[in-house]
């Protein structure tokens, strides 16, 4: 009886310890140690709390721009959710976040609704980052890998399936490419890095990619992974994979990027000189404050990289809460200056062009 | 939950009245304390003693009933609710869907048209579902046959417990160690699969890892406490006479496994699968995390991808516009009528097997 009894309470005490140990670890971002600057900027700074959420390719910096911010500025608290582009412009749309992050502009069909919570104003798109995407893979032996759009429209729309097929071996002379299985991996939410990787697609291999361009991942096959974590640490973990993911993901996870080519021919690695050739290029769409941008894939800058998108704040231009406007003119105030977004390229983006930098700050500032 | 068994583990032996020696079935001294309220009625039914309770117009006897009745009744209620609930927000989604909502593999519903089509999902759900129980059953009926039977009294009392902490264990905690630790021995066996048995059409080829196959082996250790601890407590059961008689008779221990604790428990067993099969067809998380949502029928278990409506629902719900959330509410739909037609195919096949095994017992 009392074995029972004590052996009743060893079973608790061995449960109990399994369900701690079996609590995982938290997925720690890096933080870059980048503190905020001894100068005192007059930053505006308002008090209370921001909720804020949206695409997740923006989420490292955004985080280092929280960071920094509420250091200068305390006794505010800024919530920034990485839930992707389609979830945050929904939020921004019932009201739930107080500005969203995008890697696509509002569409045409979103651009009302989004309006309708802007008294007397209209959301505008302030282009704030410039991600480069990646082309990430993990395949065993393989380090070197070029590829040109039609490559890797095939292989994203499933038409070319393994590692040895006769297009990748053309793009790659010279190359041991082993024989296993591609799995081509995609973002299974709605996401703005998938518009932007579906739109260069389309644009640069149009003969292969026949899908468009959307947020949603239209062609058949390939895995699915949710969110920029998941489809880095999906890579990171199986071998014989290839997805695109936007290159502060690449960095932190220590994923192989491959080299692409550009309009010019050439088959170019991705750092920030080549990012920034590409989005020099760029053209407003947008009218008045709203600074949506449209990048040239075709791009055919030398030792330029064309797989480049801009990511978004929507926040509307009149019609602010009157205890969150200081909050959002004082965060993105600080996330277009010079030293916001000097914080960036360690953090693996590209910055904004001056140009367009001081375009994004004036329209910052006209927030009423 | 392993100390109350199922209703139905009842069903066919008509109360434990082999163990207990009280005067009667349970069924008459329900009936004597009904007609005892009946003051013409003379005929006690015991005999001498008494002491039964009057009826009275607002006594505890009506005001129990009532209670009881206003529970069921609300049981009833709710369910009504729901499904209006669910069929007023699919119905004006269904009407703007442009495909085949049957049949179309995609979904889009926020798309302008909007495109999207349950075939893939309903299919996915179905065939996990059914992998998992077939991985799980066998090895949760050995279990329990050897709790029951086999083991020591404190040492199945204690493994017994240990197996109902597997039941409380989150399917969040399942499905994060399936997608982290469980994809790459998957993947393994699955190209080992495909190299001896890829004959078989179920074992194709493909990239491995996030497949069906991994979705159904995490669901399969998910019912698997379930199905355990009902079934303990049902061969737990088994009337000591029908055993020993067995032995008596020169039967080896498996025989009288055979002969008379498995018919005895057959309706039993049938009402903890049923329960099982009903966690794996709404299983949602652990399903999110380990698929690779793809919207394709393929019977092809190994190769990557694979999709349920619980899943689809998970991941889709946060982007969702007006007309998404109501084709996600009509999946939901169906996961309800297929959930439903399940449970009425495993109530009718327990009720004809009751008139086998009452007669028999």
């Amino acid at each position: 009886m009392k074995l029972q009894r004590h052996g009743a309470i060893a079973c608790l005490a061995l449960s109990a310890v399994l369900g701690l140990s079996a609590c995982g670890s938290d997925n720690n971002e890096p933080t870059t140690g980048a503190s905020a600057s001894g100068s005192a900027a007059a930053a505006d700074c308002g008090k209370g709390t921001l909720n804020a959420q949206g695409s997740s390719a923006q989420k490292n910096a955004m985080a280092e721009w929280i960071k920094a911010y509420q250091q200068k500025c305390a006794g505010t608290t800024i919530n920034y959710e990485p839930t992707g582009s389609g979830a945050g412009i929904e939020a921004f749309k019932a009201g739930t976040a107080d500005f969203a992050g995008s890697d696509s502009a509002l569409k045409p069909e979103e651009q009302p609704a989004a309006d309708a919570k802007c008294a007397g104003g209209q959301a505008l798109n302030l282009p704030m980052v410039i991600g480069p995407v990646a082309v990430v893979y993990n395949v065993n032996g393989l380090d070197n890998l070029q590829l040109t759009p039609a490559t890797m429209a095939k292989i994203f729309a499933g038409k070319v399936t393994k590692w040895d097929a006769p297009e990748i071996k053309a793009d790659n002379p010279g190359a041991t490419l082993p024989a296993t299985a591609i799995q081509a991996v995609h973002r299974s939410d709605e996401s703005g890095t998938t518009d932007n990787f579906t739109k260069y697609l389309s644009k640069t291999a149009e003969a292969d990619w026949t899908f468009d361009h959307a947020k949603a991942w239209k062609a058949p096959g390939g895995v699915g992974a949710a969110k920029s974590d998941g489809v880095a640490s999906k890579v990171k973990s199986t071998d014989g994979t290839i997805s695109y993911v936007e290159w502060s993901y690449a960095e932190n996870s220590g994923l192989k990027k491959a080299k692409v080519q550009n309009g010019a021919g050439e088959f170019t690695e991705l750092t920030a000189e080549s990012a920034g050739k590409t989005i020099a290029g760029a053209k407003f769409e947008g009218q008045g404050n709203d600074l949506k941008m449209s990048i040239d894939y075709n791009t055919k800058e030398a030792g330029a990289y064309p797989i480049v998108l801009a990511t978004y704040e929507i926040v509307c231009s009149k019609g602010l809460a009157a205890d969150k406007l200081p909050l959002v003119k004082g965060l993105l105030g600080y996330a277009a200056s010079a030293e916001g977004q000097g914080a960036l390229t360690e953090l693996g983006y590209a910055p904004l062009p001056e140009s367009v930098r001081t375009k994004v700050e004036a329209a910052v500032k006209s927030l009423a | 939950m392993g100390d109350n068994p199922h209703r139905s583990a009842h069903a066919g032996t008509g109360g434990t009245h082999v163990a207990t020696s009280h005067e009667g079935p349970a069924g008459a001294s329900a009936r004597v304390a009904e007609s005892s309220g009946n003051p013409r009625m003379t005929d006690n039914g015991l005999g001498g003693g008494g002491a039964l309770p009057r009826a009275r117009a607002f006594g505890a006897e009506r005001a129990f009933r009532g209670l009881t009745l206003a529970a069921g009744t609300a049981v009833l209620v709710i369910i009504a609710a729901i499904a209006i609930f669910l069929i007023a927000k699919a119905v004006p989604a269904l009407r703007t869907n442009t495909e085949s909502f049957w049949t179309y593999e995609g979904w889009f519903p926020n798309e302008n048209p909007p495109k999207f089509g349950i075939g893939a999902l309903a299919f996915g759900t179905v065939l996990s579902s059914a992998l998992a129980l077939l991985m799980a059953v066998p090895v949760a009926l050995g279990i329990a046959l050897y709790l029951s039977h086999y083991a020591p009294r404190r040492l199945g009392n204690s493994l017994g417990f240990l197996i109902d902490l597997l039941a409380a264990v989150p399917s969040v905690v399942f499905g994060l160690w399936g997608r982290d630790y469980l994809v790459k021995p998957v993947a393994d066996l699955s190209a080992w699969l495909h190299e001896y048995f890829g004959w078989i059409p179920i074992f194709g080829e493909g990239p491995y890892g996030s497949s069906i196959l991994l979705g159904s082996l995490v669901l399969a250790i998910m019912v698997l406490p379930i199905v355990t601890s009902l079934s303990r407590e049902v061969f737990r059961q088994t009337p000591t006479a029908n055993e020993e008689a067995a032995l008596a008779l020169g039967a080896t221990r498996w025989e009288m496994i055979c002969t008379a604790v498995l018919p005895y428990g057959r309706p039993g067993v049938i009402a903890a699968v049923m329960l099982g099969l009903g966690r794996a067809l709404g299983e949602t998380i652990a399903l999110a995390l380990t698929l690779g949502s793809t919207y394709a029928i393929s019977f092809n278990i190994l190769e990557s991808g694979g999709n349920s409506i619980a899943a689809n629902i998970a991941l889709k719900f946060a982007e969702a516009n007006a007309t998404g959330r109501g084709a996600l509410i009509a999946s939901g739909l169906v996961l309800f009528a297929i959930t439903l037609i399940v449970n009425i195919t495993a109530r009718a096949i327990i009720y004809r097997r009751r008139e086998f095994t009452e007669s028999a017992a």
